[in-house]
């Protein structure tokens, strides 16, 4: 970690303190950061048991005897959700392991009604892989450092209830308990705030791509946990680590990171030792505190569920997921810049949305002027998404209805303010732009220079009034020949030539 | 297994959340050490190269298809619950 | 004499039923009024419901009035081991756990039974969460043998046993773990049967051990055991276990096959600990094969000194894991002295739970807890797939294993105190279900005291037609499980 690392110099920027002492002070220790990050498989019901999933429904409606650990109830996979982690290993470049098996993960919490975790021990199904990130470029329009961080393993489990907590006492609604969640471990690999804010994004968006999980932080659809320690920089070993949980939204992640490596390295420069311990992010403050620390490390006593038989994935199983995995969002990326020679920018925001990215390309590929499409996308089409909260799913305007407007752009046919007029009708009615061009009569004659100075000529020679008053100072007296002009082009000249032409006419007259 | 391990009985019982009585410590204690004499056996025997048996049957892949069935009605789930308030489960509170 | 309704086998009521000569509503009247009369003296049930048990008997006569009647098992009251989920009734598993527990749910053996017409009856006392031997770990009150009130009926499924042998019900429900059908119906001198491991749902049932435990049928007669097997195995999407297996006519293939069968005595079987009466009767039944042409050799198990600690290894070690959910919270006993959520699963545990459960849970904890995993529970495994292919290799030269069932037959109330001691009853039974066999156990005879012994079939796994039949070929001769206790 040096003084050019992003994540330092906010944090410096933070400090009260000299800056030079402080950055001479971190820049002698290293991060080392692992993230545990959980993401709830998008699915109709739940892993083990055939009830629905869902967020926000009334509490405990949806549970059923499995959910709620009833005396005689049994699990029973739900083959979709290893479908999707089969995906989502795939995606991320992981081994997926040829049999896996369930195991007992137990201890006792109120939000865990079997006071065991049904969850994969020693054969997880997917084993290493990684995650592609960018960190931020030395200027916005450019593309900054990517790094490959690679990942532990990804294993399958069930969620746990939901506790919520009153003046006395506690409440529990079991409507979450078991839905199909992934665990996605990375290797101890990063080593700033920022990695770890770009390795989340990057998951993130990957999961979204693959239409495995929504990812919807508040609704708890992905959920962060961070293991950060410090070393002095050359040093081998390992630092003992923190664990920090919490971390609410990708932000705080990024925040609360940042915050323990300033508070390790503090604490020991000032003599003090790092104890392993569980920490709280708050969010909202920006502190951090010990939780009631645990008497000793859990024995989670692991063995293999007798109720659950293994899975043994095949290729023809792997080949059929393979052919459902969408391509990831950098290798658009650098599809984009390469292949249609799209500047950074306009690829950083097309290529984050998989829909926005599909339209582009089909509109692309329809006019053949992919840098115009893209300037219309991302700066028309989005505006106007945004200002009518409309989604792009719901949108009237077509990748083929963009296309036809940037070819009859392209061909001089609308000038641009015009087909502004035209997108924002597009946008509200879907009709074609040609269509709407035309009864707007906004679409240009062919500019043939000849004929629009021969209607200028015209016009100034039948009015030598108006002409004496534009010599004599009074700029305005030129509107007097656009009439006629426009008349004589039937309404289809472009304003700005017909001015300019009047304009260079007059100079000489 | 050169001695025969003695089961720290408090640390188990805290694993497994169960408030034991003094009394119950020594008897339970003294009985399962008896039982663990006998269980030492196991170790003469000559298990190399033979796989444990998770299950009785060796079959993989049971699953179903992701269809949701309808689940129990909140009555129904919560009439068993020592204690309930707004639907919900309620226990004494839970310091994270 | 006309043998009381109570007292009939399944099969002879289910043919009175179809002629009309009886109607369910008499037949569940007799059993009803026979438990009344002798209830207070056996303690088989927790609990019971006649006024339900007589509606269900109405609507079972209303179906055979409308010729809709769903077989053998119309209108015949079946009595389940406390254990087994049906909706809308208690399920104790006799602790005081789930003392006020009643079921929002049937469980697949009880929508089975439902579907067959039987007429589900009362709610069977047990030893507490199935460990035990005797019943007499019950938390509620201990069940007597009809046979002699002052000794135990055996366990775990004693209310099972006991209610049957007193013509408090026609057929029962039982589970089997270690031995837990088949000891209790040896020593009270009628069939059990436990089934390969996955042929019958385990959805539903109390969970004790997952890779042992089956439900089985508790009958007079091999032919009733059929007929209520018939009825509730097959394979259940609701439990994973469960295997796809075709199910055959068990009651047609009871004829179907008439043997001879190659008959494998396990020597270790009949080493020390068998009381020489009950090894008496149990030479007395292979005599019965060896007359109907069957080759009778002896085979050898050689891990059967290791069934009992793999056995104890591996049932506590998934109990312990099974039994975390009874913590108060959701369902059960919640202690009122828990001052905070510590303590709820502390004391609410420590009041629910008997002493041999509280054991079994800490030996289980032990045994899988950071250390010892390696030494005992995959270990235990390993010993495990030794003890199946000892079977399995001595089905390569015999069709079916004779065996005793329990080493002795029924003892006094409050005789055995020592764990250990209580343990050694299931010693011919245990192995069995390491191995996922099935096994059925039939009357043979009784000792001087007036007390019955059973003898144990053994057989190939999913070859339930095949034990049937072989033991039917005795039981149909000599029919000990007719023999009515005097009460």
């Amino acid at each position: 970690m040096g003084p050019q690392d992003p994540a330092f110099v906010k944090d410096v920027n933070s400090e009260s303190s000299s800056v030079s002492s402080v950055s001479t002070t971190a820049a002698r220790y290293e991060a080392v950061i692992g993230l545990e990050v959980h993401v709830q498989i998008k699915a109709a019901s739940k892993v083990f048991a055939a009830v629905g999933t869902g967020y926000g429904h009334e509490p405990n409606t949806l549970t059923d005897p499995v959910v709620l650990a009833l005396p005689g109830a049994l699990p029973v996979m739900n083959k979709a959700a290893l479908d999707a982690i089969i995906k989502a290993g795939l995606l991320l470049g992981c081994r997926i392991s040829p049999v896996c098996k369930w195991d007992r993960k137990n201890y006792f919490y109120p939000d865990s009604p079997k006071n065991y975790q049904i969850s994969q021990y020693d054969l997880p199904v997917c084993l290493g892989g990684e995650v592609e990130i960018e960190l931020p470029g030395a200027a916005r329009n450019v593309m900054g450092e990517h790094k490959r961080i690679p990942l532990t393993r990804i294993h399958l489990e069930e969620d746990v209830g939901k506790l919520s907590h009153g003046t006395i006492d506690s409440l529990v609604d079991y409507n979450r308990a078991g839905t199909p969640l992934m665990e996605i471990v990375s290797e101890p690999a990063l080593h700033s705030a920022e990695e770890a804010y770009a390795y989340l994004t990057s998951l993130r968006a990957t999961m979204i791509y693959g239409g495995i999980s929504d990812c919807d932080m508040e609704k708890g659809q992905l959920r962060c946990d961070a293991n950060i320690s410090i070393r002095p920089v050359g040093e081998q070993k390992l630092g003992t680590k923190v664990e920090l949980k919490n971390l609410n939204s990708i932000s705080f992640v990024r925040d609360g990171i940042a915050h323990e490596i300033r508070r390790q390295i503090a604490l020991v420069e000032r003599g003090g030792v790092i104890t392993q311990e569980t920490r709280d992010y708050d969010g909202m403050t920006g502190t951090s505190q010990s939780l009631r620390s645990k008497e000793e490390a859990h024995d989670y006593r692991y063995f293999p569920d007798p109720d659950l038989m293994p899975v043994a994935v095949d290729e023809a199983w792997k080949d059929r997921i393979r052919a459902t995995c969408p391509e990831l969002p950098f290798d658009k990326q650098r599809r984009f810049l390469e292949q249609y020679q799209l500047p950074y920018t306009l690829t950083s925001v097309l290529v984050w949305d998989r829909a926005l990215a599909d339209y582009f390309e089909e509109a692309a590929g329809l006019c053949g002027k992919p840098q115009a499409a893209g300037n219309w996308i991302v700066n028309d089409l989005l505006r106007e998404l945004g200002n009518a909260k409309t989604t792009l799913a719901e949108c009237r305007v077509t990748p083929r209805h963009l296309a036809e407007l940037v070819k009859l752009v392209d061909a001089g046919m609308l000038i641009t303010a015009s087909a502004r007029e035209v997108f924002a009708e597009m946008f509200a009615t879907g009709e074609e732009p040609g269509v709407i061009a035309d009864r707007r009569g906004l679409r240009n004659a062919p500019s043939d220079g000849g004929e629009l100075e021969q209607w200028c000529r015209d016009a100034i020679t039948a009015n030598p009034k108006a002409l004496a008053e534009f010599k004599a100072g009074k700029d305005s007296a030129i509107n007097a020949f656009k009439g006629p002009v426009m008349k004589a082009a039937k309404g289809k000249a472009d304003p700005k030539a017909v001015d300019e032409t009047l304009r260079r006419l007059l100079a000489v007259s | 297994m050169a001695e025969t391990p003695r089961i720290d009985i408090d640390h188990v019982a805290k694993l497994a959340r169960l408030a034991l009585t003094p009394e119950e410590k020594a008897v339970f204690g003294s009985q399962l050490a008896g039982i663990l004499a006998r269980v030492e056996a196991l170790g003469r025997v000559d298990v190399s190269g033979v796989e444990p048996s998770a299950h009785a049957a060796a079959v993989n892949n049971v699953w179903r298809e992701d269809a949701a069935r309808p689940g129990l009605p909140v009555a129904d789930a919560l009439r068993n619950a020592p204690a309930q308030r707004d639907h919900m489960v309620v226990v004494p509170k839970v310091v994270e | 004499m006309a043998v009381p309704l109570h007292f009939q086998t399944l099969a002879e009521l289910a043919q009175r039923l179809t002629k009309r000569e009886i109607s369910s509503v008499e037949l569940t009247r007799s059993v009803i009024a026979r438990t009344e009369a002798v209830e207070s003296s056996v303690r088989a049930f927790n609990s019971r419901d006649a006024a339900d048990a007589l509606a269900q008997a109405e609507a079972s006569d209303a179906r055979r009035a409308a010729g809709q009647s769903r077989g053998p098992l119309e209108g015949i009251p079946v009595g389940l081991k406390d254990v087994i989920a049906v909706k809308d009734q208690p399920m104790t598993a006799s602790s005081r756990m789930l003392a006020d527990f009643i079921s929002p749910y049937d469980g697949t053996v009880t929508t089975r039974l439902r579907g067959a017409g039987a007429v589900l009856w009362g709610r069977l006392n047990c030893d507490e969460f199935a460990m035990g031997s005797s019943t007499e770990n019950s938390a509620f009150h201990s069940t007597s043998n009809p046979w002699d009130l002052t000794r135990v009926p055996g366990g775990s499924s004693g209310g099972s046993s006991a209610a049957l042998a007193a013509g408090e019900a026609i057929a029962t429900l039982g589970s089997d773990t270690g031995g837990s059908i088949r000891q209790p119906a040896a020593l009270c001198g009628v069939v059990g049967l436990k089934p390969t491991y996955g042929l019958v749902s385990r959805f539903g049932l109390v969970a004790y051990a997952s890779s042992l435990d089956q439900i089985g049928p508790m009958t007079r007669t091999v032919e009733d055991a059929a007929i209520l097997l018939g009825a509730i195995a097959g394979h259940d999407e609701r439990d994973s276990t469960s295997l796809r297996a075709e199910i055959p006519d068990y009651r047609a293939e009871l004829t179907g096959r008439r043997g001879p069968w190659r008959i494998g005595i396990p020597r270790e079987y009949f080493g020390a600990g068998l009381d020489p009466e009950v090894g008496a009767a149990v030479e007395r039944a292979v005599e019965h094969y060896r007359g109907l042409g069957c080759e009778v050799r002896s085979v050898s198990l050689p891990h059967t000194e290791h069934c009992l600690d793999t056995y104890y290894i591996i049932a506590t070690a998934e109990a312990s894991s099974n039994l975390a959910r009874y913590d108060g919270v959701r369902y059960g006993h919640r202690s009122v002295k828990a001052k905070d959520i510590v303590d709820l699963y502390f004391q609410s545990r420590a009041e629910g739970f008997g002493a041999e459960v509280k054991r079994r849970i800490i030996l289980g904890t032990y045994v899988l807890s950071s250390g010892y995993y390696d030494a005992f529970y995959l270990r235990a495994q390993k010993v495990r797939t030794l003890i199946r292919r000892d079977f399995l290799d001595a089905f390569r030269d015999v069709d079916v294993l004779l065996t005793p069932t329990s080493p002795i037959p029924a003892f006094k109330l409050g005789e055995k105190t020592d764990p250990l001691a209580m343990y050694l009853c299931d010693i011919y039974t245990i192995g069995v279900n390491l191995a996922g066999l099935p096994a059925i156990s039939v009357p043979c005879g009784f000792t001087g005291a007036g007390l019955p012994v059973g003898f144990q079939l053994i057989g190939r796994p999913l070859a339930e037609a095949d034990l049937l039949s072989a033991a039917n070929a005795y039981d149909q001769v000599h029919a000990w499980g007719r023999k009515t206790p005097r009460l």
